[in-house]
């Protein structure tokens, strides 16, 4: 058994963030903060070690055992449901999923909704639990655009401070689901590992607590 | 025809070894039909571990099916026998979308049930079976057991509502507590039974631990007397048993004691089973069962690292070689036990134990 918990950490502002919690609870790894290109740093004493991996990528690997734990957006974990535990609610990266439209929008419940999103299964399990038929546009980027050229009546898309879409007059329909990073553990390892990883979430615990 | 233990695969040494394990406790072979009707599966959509089914007409029009699971057959082909007790194995392949390629897969799973007249010997000798099997894939092994009869009775404590039973019972499965409270809270559930249901989902750890916990959490719970009971009667296995209340299966089907098994360095469960009354009883049967499968597909990842070599010997021969004398050679290595490969020049990257050229 691999003595280090390996922890997958999302590239980018988030696990910059995240990865401060966990350096304040105890499993600090300095080089991670030296400037290089690398992806992979440990610290032998911490018994961790830290991967960046793309954000839509660390269920995956938490889900397949490449990594024991990780940090994910919740938007990821409702999207592709990776048979995982979340084990905390670590109240940084907030946000919320919406539905969101041009101002004037006024959905027409005689016709099929067109939704443009990157997070389908959101999406349709959202309609499907109001009963609303729906045609889904899986896009890739740029969603705020689709109901400006008509390629949608609204977007279901993640919403942080709803500047984007005022700036393209679109607005905030409703809400789907508020959404914020999950410390999230593989079932697996969680048992071969329980005590390590049990101690670094209630590490994280008390940093969420004493911020 | 001989063969050797370098013949066989390591994971038909395992399903060999499986077999010879549960022959040896009184289980025999169930040999099933390839295809079952359609019908069969729809009807228990919800059993399955995924609804994608391989589908066909056969000559007489009937829509069949190629087998996603093994249990739902035993059950629909065995006669029902509630006063006594069947047990019989299996090794099959069954048909199922991977969830990671969205393809489908033929998977080779291994497994037993046990209907009948169930009693509380059936349920210990399912379990130390269970135990004794992940024993035989390794050596670092953990048999993680709930009981959903102790799960009810905490739900039934904290609601009557089934969509947010079966909601609480989805977080329970995910140990995410924070979700509980949420729910709890926006369901006007007091914090009182929020704070029990969350204390028996966070448990988990070696079994009297974790029964010592429950008797305090909750004392008069009925199915902590039988769960002792039989955590007891497993007693040679106590170094690999963890007690878990993160139970994320169907509760529709399944009830009393239910497992998984995990081994190191394998991501995902390996072995899953339990007692499955309900399913019997939706079925039409009076029995009632309990059982386990081993999904060997989740083994590939620790199996494959077992071989160090192609091939043990490595056999280079020339233009001018004598072809008896390489016919006797080849000949003398195989017969040795070893086995050997006969090439004129050395492949890439092949992995041989010895070189001998002639």
């Amino acid at each position: 058994m691999d003595k280090f918990v390996n922890v997958a950490l999302p590239k980018g502002r988030l696990g910059e963030k995240v990865y401060d919690m966990f350096e304040k609870a105890g499993y600090e790894c300095p080089s991670i903060r030296e400037p290089n290109r690398k992806l992979i740093f440990e610290n032998p004493e911490a018994g961790v070690r830290y991967f960046w991996v793309k954000p839509s990528d660390v269920a995956i690997y938490v889900e397949r055992g490449a990594a024991d734990i990780g940090v994910a957006g919740k938007d990821i974990l409702l999207e592709y449901e990776p048979d995982v535990f979340e084990l905390l609610d670590l109240d940084v990266g907030k946000c919320r999923m919406a539905v969101a439209g041009p101002k004037d929008f006024r959905d027409d419940p005689g016709r099929t909704l067109i939704v443009a999103t990157k997070f389908s299964n959101i999406a349709s399990t959202y309609y499907n639990s109001l009963g609303r038929d729906i045609d889904i546009i899986h896009l890739n980027g740029s969603i705020e655009i689709a109901p400006i050229l008509g390629l949608s009546d609204v977007i279901v898309d993640i919403v942080e401070t709803g500047a984007t879409l005022r700036e393209n007059n679109l607005e905030v329909l409703e809400t789907i689901v508020p959404i914020s990073a999950r410390l999230i553990a593989n079932k697996a390892s969680f048992r071969f590992k329980s005590e390590k990883i049990e101690e670094i979430a209630a590490g994280l615990a008390e940093v969420i607590k004493n911020d | 025809m001989k063969t050797n233990d370098y013949t066989l695969r390591d994971d038909e040494k395992i399903i060999f070894a499986l077999r010879s394990l549960f022959e040896k406790y009184g289980y025999a072979q169930y040999k099933m039909v390839k295809f079952e009707e359609y019908d069969l599966y729809v009807r228990n959509k919800e059993f399955l571990v995924s609804d994608n089914i391989i589908t066909f007409n056969d000559t007489s029009g009937k829509l069949m099916a190629l087998k996603p699971d093994v249990t739902l057959s035993i059950i629909k082909n065995t006669k029902d026998n509630p006063d006594g007790i069947r047990k019989v194995y299996y090794n099959e392949n069954v048909y199922r979308v991977s969830k990671s390629s969205k393809a489908f897969r033929e998977l080779m799973q291994v497994g037993l049930e046990c209907m009948g007249s169930i009693d509380g010997y059936c349920i210990s000798e399912t379990l130390s079976l269970a135990a004794m099997s992940l024993k035989i894939i390794s050596d670092s092994s953990i048999l993680s057991i709930t009981d959903l009869d102790v799960i009810s009775y905490v739900i039934n404590l904290v609601t009557d509502d089934s969509r947010l039973a079966s909601e609480l019972l989805a977080l329970a499965g995910e140990k995410n507590l924070h979700g509980i409270a949420a729910l709890c809270a926006e369901n006007g559930i007091s914090d009182e039974k929020c704070g029990l249901f969350c204390k028996v989902v966070a448990l988990h750890g070696r079994p009297g631990a974790v029964i010592e916990k429950l008797r305090e959490i909750i004392p008069d719970c009925p199915a902590l007397i039988p769960l002792s009971d039989t955590v007891r009667s497993l007693g040679e296995y106590e170094d690999m048993l963890e007690l878990d209340f993160s139970y994320s299966g169907n509760i529709k089907y399944y009830n009393g004691i239910v497992f998984k098994g995990y081994v190191d360095d394998v991501p995902a469960c390996v072995l899953s089973g339990g007692q499955y009354d309900k399913l019997m009883a939706k079925m039409g049967r009076k029995s009632k069962a309990i059982g386990f499968a081993v999904y060997l597909d989740e083994l590939e990842k620790i199996l494959s690292k077992g071989k160090q070599y192609d091939v043990d010997t490595l056999l280079i021969y020339g233009d001018g070689t004598d072809r008896k004398a390489l016919t006797e050679k080849v000949k003398e290595l195989a017969q040795g036990g070893s086995s050997v490969l006969a090439l004129r020049n050395v492949p890439p990257k092949l992995r041989y134990r010895q070189l001998i050229e002639i």
